[in-house]
């Protein structure tokens, strides 16, 4: 239980330090002090999750499936921050920001790790929906740092598609409560995950069903599923780098958490009804949607971040579509694609803001023969891309792999726009990627001081998940499984 | 379910709530800014007096704290910020017509029996009087929404954002009694806070783009060849 | 269907045709108090009347049968319509005429010929009058309809009589759907009965005219006939409005007491919507043509929200 509130409130506390601290030079190495705080923090309370079995209390309830993501948020935040601490000084010493700016930036970064971690670990679905919509909030004037046109415009419109999502997130949440109101033996206990998956199977399924349409369009505007992804290619393009590298990384992955579980509800719900699998089906068709639309809009693309942030929406539609697959291969795979799909796009953003200070700008046009520059970036870069396209050895060929079999053994005909989607996203990330990394030299491009060191560690894991899943990484996803489907795989 | 044989406090329910889409009909439709921002203030003060119904007929203390925050913040907090902002941007006398009133009015129209359908399948007698009120409120949230897409004024937007939050807690009200204490307070918190932001925003793309037209905001499309 | 009920229904008949011209006095008094004037007697428009029958009545030259015949026409249909309206009792002979398609279109029949006798002697004003009252009355009509719809899904019924006694049996009930019927039929009884924001009933200047402009070539007991049923119409959407929506007092059956109660009670309703009426007309201001489809489809907007709140919340 400490290890729980230390992990889930020390982010809080830091964010008020690095509020009040100002002199820079502190704030980047509190910032990494923090979250190694909490990282340690989270490992403990894996633990004690392992040995122990659920810890529950004041709310909050940490079970098999999210104390995974608990561990994982920590671990990105922590190396993100290692990156960010020269980074940031080389983006305000080239007067992009102020200083105010800079604190902000801090404060509001632990502050996102706060709700973040807050959303992960309560019990209540209500205090969910407030640390989400926290999330976004906290997220929002970092966008806009740069304070370019572009940049204010991309926070914009992040702020007001995400508050509408939110909002009828907010409805089904209430649909939701309101459904509970007659089942319940204690009424109040409406928003609690635990005393609903409790009675799920008693909930009106008229009710369950309009809730959770509401809450997957509005939790799946915070995924990134197509037709509510306008705002993500924007957001993460135009913050700084770090910035990027956790929303697409992190924050994603906690709204699709939320989906999950709120299916999890409406499965047991609609067990004994004419359409036992609708939550399945709608999954499955964002998810399919949003996965072939990201592919193809990646050929277009003109910006390295944007690229990289429609590749974001492509896993995350795949992931979305395994779930409502649904299946102990299909979760078993979704789950371990989170996982590595985060270690890989964060590591990939932290190189692409190498890159791009390298290059001295965002346009695909521009960066050219990294690997002559700087082989550390170029192979980095190059890696990176082939993890995230899913080749083996990486991880993310072992998760796409086992949704695609998954795929093969209960809706065959869906394997074939799988594979044509991963063909084209794999063509338009090289496609792209070919010429930045091997293209000719532009005159007067140097070197610049880059730490590879959490690249180096976050492509390491992948391809040693790629390779063999150790085996309490395996019992852990296993357990999650279980928890979801209700039988594990292994 | 029989009009007459409801309570009176229920009959005041259901006179407050219809008055509640009107004032989201009258959002929609008011192109002068200042008046919008008073329109979305009575629209808060019909949701806590709502609220406030509910309280005194079911004994749930809470919410009558519950009716005193959204008075506060809805009514008096909220519309005061708006309003200090349009001063500052120099708005005040600013009009923005629709371009296509009728259309936009039959939108909304399309839009409340849309809502109507929605919640048709909760069909228990005993929810008849909820459901019903809960349509309502489901009608103002997509009227907001509707209003967030028809009008082009970043601060229109806002009052369509922050009237779908009225829908939504009215919805919360009449259905289930008020969610939990500490839910309204996050949800309270994180509207104020999102109305602080905005306030902050406006000032950005004030100064970016020298007015607060968000159709002039369009260098972001899948077609930039610059940069 | 006794004799006494109908005799009850031709005093109500009568009783309207009395009261047209007082409340059309009275409200030009009360707007006169509130300007700080005296103003003239509220029995003045009875002397007019007086005058304007004795008089010749001269007609143009271009003037064809059509211009001699329609005061008659526009007088009667409007009389017709305004005496099927419960006014003291309800349940009266007259009751089968009252139902609201009915009126409707008895006063469409009026205002048609109306239209028609301004245009009838060719003159630029009777002509630009007719236009106005059309375009006016075209967006005016489907609102009051919408109005008096809402009211009769509830009652079941779209016989004025019916709506009245359904809401005499229950008692105050709080009704959304009779709250925004009440104020669309407010803002269409303003238009159809010419008065301000759309109308002002006593100007003649030719940019605001739209009534005064049809009837502008009559003199002598036509110009008598066309005024009275002006008067009427304003006397008809008051009693439209005081006795559907607030009709408590009215005497559900033929007894002098309750008759007499019924009259003395309908006088004081439509007394204080008089004086509304007045305070409306003194603090608003005249709206320039183009801005009335704006207004009505306010009326429209809001009759439409009756509908579904009684769809959506009451049924």
């Amino acid at each position: 239980m400490t290890a729980l509130l230390f992990t889930v409130f020390a982010p809080l506390v830091g964010a008020l330090l690095l509020a009040l601290i100002t002199p820079l030079r502190v704030a980047g190495w509190l910032n990494i002090v923090i979250s190694a705080l909490t990282f340690a923090a989270s490992l403990a309370l894996a633990r004690v999750v392992a040995t122990g079995g659920v810890v529950a209390g004041m709310s909050f309830r940490v079970d098999d499936f999210n104390v995974y993501l608990l561990v994982l948020t920590a671990f990105v935040a922590l190396t993100t921050g290692i990156f960010s601490r020269p980074y940031m000084r080389y983006v305000c010493a080239s007067g992009r920001i102020t200083d105010r700016g800079m604190r902000l930036y801090h404060a509001m970064f632990q502050l996102f790790m706060f709700t973040m971690l807050l959303a992960l670990s309560t019990d209540n679905l209500g205090v969910l929906w407030v640390a989400v919509e926290g999330a976004t909030l906290a997220t929002v004037l970092l966008v806009s740092l740069y304070r370019t046109p572009e940049a204010i415009e991309a926070a914009w419109k992040y702020f007001i598609l995400c508050g509408v999502g939110i909002a009828l997130a907010l409805f089904g949440t209430v649909l939701l409560y309101f459904a509970a109101q007659h089942v319940l033996a204690d009424p109040a206990e409406g928003l609690t995950w635990s005393a609903l998956y409790g009675v799920a199977s008693q909930l009106p399924p008229a009710i369950m069903g309009l809730a959770f349409v509401f809450l997957l369009v509005g939790y799946g505007t915070k995924v990134g599923l197509v037709p509510m992804h306008q705002w993500l290619p924007d957001a993460h393009s135009e913050g700084p780098t770090p910035m990027s590298a956790v929303l697409s990384g992190l924050l994603l992955n906690v709204a699709l958490y939320a989906v999950v579980r709120l299916k999890m509800l409406v499965d047991g719900s609609l067990a004994d009804t004419d359409s036992p699998h609708m939550a399945g089906y709608l999954l499955m068709g964002f998810g399919l949607v949003s996965f072939l639309v990201a592919g193809l809009f990646l050929h277009r693309q003109r910006d390295i971040k944007r690229m990289f942030s429609y590749s974001s929406i492509e896993h995350m539609g795949l992931m979305t579509f395994a779930f409502g697959l649904g299946g102990p291969l299909a979760t078993f795979g979704a789950l371990l694609h989170m996982l590595v799909h985060s270690l890989t796009k964060s590591a990939i953003f932290i190189t692409v803001g190498h890159a791009t200070h390298i290059a001295g700008t965002q346009s695909i046009d521009h960066i050219r023969g990294l690997i002559r520059t700087q082989p550390a970036v170029g192979w980095g870069l190059l890696l990176g891309v082939a993890a995230i396209a899913g080749f083996p050895p990486f991880g993310v060929f072992t998760s796409e792999f086992l949704l695609l079999t998954a795929t093969m053994q209960t809706q065959p005909w869906f394997t074939v726009p799988l594979l044509v989607g991963l063909a084209v996203a794999f063509a338009g990330l090289f496609r792209h990627l070919h010429p930045m990394v091997y293209g000719a030299v532009p005159e007067g491009q140097l070197p610049v001081q880059a730490n590879m060191l959490p690249v180096l560690i976050h492509l390491g894991l992948v391809l040693w998940l790629g390779l063999s899943i150790p085996g309490f990484l395996s019992h852990w996803l296993n357990r999650a499984t279980e928890l979801i489907v209700g039988v594990g795989l292994l | 379910m029989n009009l007459e044989q409801l309570p009176l406090l229920q009959q005041l329910m259901i006179v407050l709530s219809a008055v509640v889409l009107l004032t989201s009909f009258v959002l929609l439709e008011q192109a002068r800014l200042v008046a919008a921002i008073h329109a979305f203030a009575w629209q808060g003060v019909l949701v806590a007096m709502v609220t406030a119904v509910v309280a005194t007929g079911s004994g749930l203390e809470h919410l009558f704290f519950s009716a005193a925050l959204t008075l506060g913040l809805k009514a008096l907090l909220i519309p005061w910020m708006l309003h200090r902002l349009v001063r500052r941007l120099e708005l005040d006398r600013h009009k923005e017509p629709l371009h296509h009133p009728a259309l936009v009015i039959m939108a909304g129209v399309a839009l409340v029996i849309f809502s109507y359908w929605l919640v048709l399948p909760m069909i228990q007698e005993e929810l008849m009087f909820t459901r019903n009120i809960v349509a309502v409120s489901l009608a103002v949230v997509l009227i907001g929404l509707l209003m967030m897409v028809v009008r082009q004024q970043a601060v229109a937007q806002v009052l369509g954002f922050m009237s779908m939050e009225n829908g939504l807690f009215l919805a919360a009200v009449s259905a289930t009694g008020g969610m939990p204490l500490v839910v309204e307070l996050g949800v309270a918190f994180d509207v104020l806070v999102a109305m602080v932001l905005f306030g902050v925003f406006f000032f950005q793309i004030s100064e970016s783009i020298d007015s607060l037209d968000v159709d002039r905001m369009n260098r972001l499309t899948e077609r930039t060849d610059e940069e | 269907m006794s004799l006494s009920s109908w005799g009850v229904a031709l005093l109500q008949a009568l009783l309207y045709l009395a009261l047209a011209p007082l409340l059309a006095g009275w409200v030009r008094k009360v707007k006169a108090w509130l300007q700080n004037r005296r103003g003239a007697s509220p029995l003045q428009p009875y002397r007019d009347l007086y005058k304007l029958f004795g008089k010749e009545a001269r007609m143009a030259h271009t003037a064809s049968p059509l211009f001699r015949a329609a005061p008659y026409i526009v007088f009667t249909a409007t009389w017709l319509a305004a005496s099927a309206i419960p006014f003291i009792a309800t349940g009266l002979p007259t009751a089968a005429v009252a139902d609201v398609i009915v009126i409707a279109g008895l006063l469409a029949l009026a205002r048609f010929f109306l239209a028609l006798a301004g245009m009838d002697v060719g003159t630029a004003f009777g002509g630009m009058g007719a236009s106005r009252e059309m375009f006016v009355s075209a967006l005016a009509e489907p609102a009051m309809l919408m109005a008096v719809f809402t009211l009769a899904m509830t009652a079941h019924s779209t016989n004025l009589s019916s709506v009245v006694d359904h809401q005499l049996l229950h008692g105050i009930i709080l009704r959304p759907s009779y709250m925004f019927a009440l104020t669309g039929l407010l803002l269409v009884a303003l238009a159809e009965t010419g008065r301000i924001p759309v109308d002002n009933p006593a100007t003649h200047l030719e940019l605001t005219m739209i009534h005064e402009a049809m009837i502008l070539e009559y003199s002598g007991r036509h110009l008598a006939l066309m005024e009275w049923a002006a008067q009427l119409k304003l006397l008809l959407y008051g009693s439209l409005l005081v006795n559907v929506f607030f009709p408590w007092g009215m005497a559900r059956d033929i007894h002098p007491g309750a008759l007499g109660i019924g009259l003395l009670l309908v006088v004081v309703k439509l007394a204080l919507l008089g004086a509304v009426l007045a305070a409306s007309e003194t603090v608003l201001a005249k709206m320039r043509l183009f801005r009335v489809p704006a207004f009505l489809n306010l009326a429209l907007l809001l009759a439409l929200l009756g509908l579904l709140s009684h769809v959506i919340l009451e049924v």
